[in-house]
């Protein structure tokens, strides 16, 4: 298995995407001549040429409505946003028209097109490029919405995901893109809808996703070296559909939970892993649900508040011993 | 090292504590066990006593003033100790006590729990809790019934045959939590509740293998009649499904018996009341049918006799727990009875002197009350009300004699109780009051 970046596993994806089907094609601002904002279209536009590597206006709402017509038409398009925040003006492309066609038309048309982008606060961004996309896609019925916070794991949703034959919100991390790891050299597919347990344990579940993956990661190891506590930590990758047989079984048999995300607490992801879990593993619980949520706040461009509103692993620790009646 | 005093819960149900009167003053040396201070809680005056020895350096909670469970209310050390840390913290725990937060958990209300700051606050002054009182008794509320336990603390108790409610809870407010249900099932299902407070007279109860305990309570499968009965009622009349058995009874007997031991004793005498607790307890060892509780799947019948005494005080009513009545002599009632209602009028009983009685009686028979129903205390099944001894002309052979007349009316939990079963044990009960030589039999 080599070990790459986020980045690199991305490109890898798109490019045997690419190569495997002929219908799939990149649009979005400078993904061609730039190789993208990100680099994340690195050299797709050498080997693939101006007809399937297309640059853009600065227009999210017109490309990405081009997109959608595209991808009813025949097409496979992967629509790129410089980040998700710019996506709010492509927004009725993908709610009212990308996710609803299937339903208006009585199934006779289907909408295989992927947004794709950075979603997520990066360093001193401010309030306005900061922002967490998450719940704004997964709160949409004809949307899939996936989050992965590994390299293999970008790897393996983003091909699904250009196979699936409905529109595919697909939320990178800003700060991921640079993170390494191991990926599979053969053809790798991750199932949409589908969670992974990153690190087993039997005394607390955490459920994260996307960055705060790592955050949880790095709270269980501490929790483990300093606080003979073995968290179990439960990677959604998706955050619609979610699955939630996999947290469920993990709360039955931990018996407490922390559930964590980068976005605002409220009707965020972590609101509704909560409500799965209170109303299906309600006999195996040993305390409330705790969550740990980034601040009710827009972004501040101060780097010192920025880190008071992302969650961090001491406050992942914190939220654990609390559940674990510790404190 | 400077200890704190803190508000000790006092009772299972106790979230705040007014702070009656000091028994010391700043600059005062204590011992262990010394009186430091008199609580009203919301049952009961109570004291509170320092564990440990020094020199009490700050009190920060004035007379008269009331402060949630947990508060810090003083602090012991040494001589000239710098305590400016503690002072801090019990600042910054006033201003959060002021949001509506559980009591020593102030986090619980919170949804979303913020990431640490940058810099973190500096950490608090290493404390050992030689001071803290003794943790909460479970959360039990007298009021409601219920016990605070975590779905899964409940589930696991009712797979090991374990009831929450006499399982010490270590979480926020006595909350009975995993871990304290596995120590109980580790222990073989005998850890009972924490006994009572520092200073307090023990009480045998809820499990204590040794005492005046006789039996195990023993759980009961109830057949399908009886679950239909109990489910039948509860729509009719609910959730406790009373009905009352009255009968009147000769009490000639048994006021010639209390006035012949009356006479022989130098102390205190026996009252009738003591009387009819001796003999509701007899009566009771020998119906276990009626010292039982309904418990939603299952009916449990008690090993124990313990009669709860209806006394009424100042603004309420509270019910002092005669324990193991049928294994004491009535002169022990009588002694027992006595001490517990005068403590119960100047609101001093400790939680365990009041709660889990199986069976209560009520006299207002000094009320110049001839008879009335009372009303079953959950999850006793029945209760007794007792009216005044009447001089009434009855018919005896044959004869219209003036006899002295008691009418008892039993309130029954129908769910665990028939009318026949009630009628057999008032038939006892009635039997051994009128012959009351069948108490030494």
């Amino acid at each position: 298995m080599a070990v790459i970046t986020y980045r690199d596993a991305l490109n890898r994806a798109l490019r045997e995407e690419m190569r495997r089907d002929d219908r799939v094609f990149i649009m979005g601002e400078e993904v061609g001549e730039y190789d993208g904002a990100y680099k994340v279209t690195k050299g797709l536009l050498d080997e693939f040429g101006e007809m399937r590597v297309r640059d853009t206006p600065i227009a999210e709402n017109g490309f990405a409505g081009l997109g959608v017509g595209a991808a009813v038409a025949g097409l496979r398009p992967v629509v790129e946003f410089m980040t998700w925040n710019f996506a709010l003006l492509a927004y009725d492309a993908i709610v009212n028209s990308a996710a609803k066609i299937r339903h208006m038309s009585g199934g006779q048309f289907t909408v295989p097109i992927v947004f794709r982008g950075p979603g997520g606060s990066a360093l001193q961004l401010a309030a306005q490029h900061s922002q967490v996309p998450d719940p704004w896609y997964a709160n949409i019925p004809g949307l899939k919405v996936c989050a992965p916070a590994t390299p293999a794991d970008a790897m393996g949703l983003l091909k699904t995901a250009i196979r699936d034959d409905d529109p595919v919100v697909f939320i990178e991390g800003e700060l991921l893109y640079n993170v390494k790891g191991e990926v599979p050299d053969e053809e790798h597919l991750v199932p949409l809808g589908v969670a992974d347990i990153k690190r087993a344990g039997e005394d607390v579940t955490i459920v994260a996703h996307s960055k705060m993956l790592h955050v949880a990661l790095q709270a269980a190891e501490k929790l483990s070296a300093e606080h003979e506590v073995e968290a179990e930590v439960v990677d959604l990758r998706s955050l619609r559909p979610l699955d939630l047989d996999t947290y469920v079984a993990s709360v039955k048999k931990t018996n407490r939970a922390v559930v964590v995300e980068e976005g605002w607490p409220v009707a965020g992801i972590g609101a509704q892993v909560v409500d799965d879990i209170q109303r299906e593993a309600f006999d195996y619980l040993d305390a409330p649900v705790a969550r740990v949520s980034g601040l009710d706040v827009p972004m501040h461009y101060a780097r010192a508040l920025e880190k008071i509103i992302v969650p961090d692993a001491d406050a992942v620790v914190k939220a654990a011993r609390h559940v674990c009646y510790l404190d | 090292m400077a200890t704190k005093v803190v508000m000790a819960q006092l009772s299972p149900t106790m979230e705040e504590g007014k702070l009656l009167e000091w028994k010391v003053a700043e600059g005062d040396r204590v011992e262990a066990s010394d009186l430091l201070a008199e609580i009203e809680t919301d049952k009961a005056n109570m004291d509170i006593e320092a564990l440990g020895g020094g020199v009490v350096l700050k009190i920060l909670v004035e007379e008269g003033q009331t402060v949630p469970v947990g508060a810090l209310i003083g602090i012991i050390g040494e001589e000239g100790e710098d305590i400016s840390a503690l002072l801090e913290e019990a600042a910054a725990a006033a201003s959060v006590a002021s949001g509506a937060v559980e009591p020593g958990f102030p986090e619980e209300a919170d949804a979303v729990v913020p990431p640490a700051p940058p810099e973190a606050p500096p950490p608090a002054a290493p404390v050992p809790p030689v001071v803290e009182p003794p943790h909460s008794k479970a959360g039990e509320s007298s009021v409601t019934g219920t016990v605070k336990a975590s779905p899964v603390a409940r589930r696991m108790a009712d797979d090991a045959g374990l009831r929450v409610s006499d399982i010490q809870g270590s979480g926020p407010g006595g909350r009975v939590v995993k871990r304290d249900v596995e120590a109980a099932i580790a222990a073989g299902g005998t850890v009972a509740r924490a006994t009572e407070p520092s200073g307090g007279a023990a009480v045998a109860h809820a499990g204590a293998p040794s005492g005046p305990r006789r039996l195990a309570d023993e759980t009961l499968e109830p057949s399908q009649m009886r679950k239909a009965i109990a489910r039948r009622l509860v729509t009719s009349i609910g959730p406790v499904p009373h009905f009352f058995l009255t009968t009147e009874i000769d009490m000639g007997r048994a006021l010639e018996l209390r006035k012949a031991l009356n006479a022989r004793l130098t102390g205190g005498k026996i009252g009738v009341n003591d009387v009819l607790v001796k003999v509701a307890a007899e009566a009771l060892a020998r119906h276990p049918e009626i010292n039982a509780s309904w418990e939603g799947d299952t009916i449990r019948r008690h090993g124990s006799v313990d009669i709860g005494i209806a006394v009424a005080i100042e603004d309420g009513l509270i019910t002092p727990v005669l324990r193991a009545a049928d294994r004491k002599g009535l002169l022990e009632i009588s002694t027992e009875a006595s001490e517990l209602i005068g403590r119960a009028r100047e609101k001093r009983l400790l939680p365990e002197e009041y709660q889990g009685a199986t069976f209560s009686v009520s006299n207002l028979g000094m009320f110049d009350i001839d008879q009335f129903t009372a009303i079953i205390n959950p999850p006793e099944a029945a209760i007794l009300a007792v009216g005044g001894t009447i001089e009434k002309p009855v018919v005896v052979d044959g004869e219209i004699e003036v006899r002295p007349r008691m009418r008892v009316t039993m309130s029954c939990d129908h769910r665990v109780i028939d009318g026949a079963t009630g009628a057999r044990f008032l038939e006892t009960f009635k039997a051994m009051l009128e012959n009351p030589l069948e108490l030494v039999l």
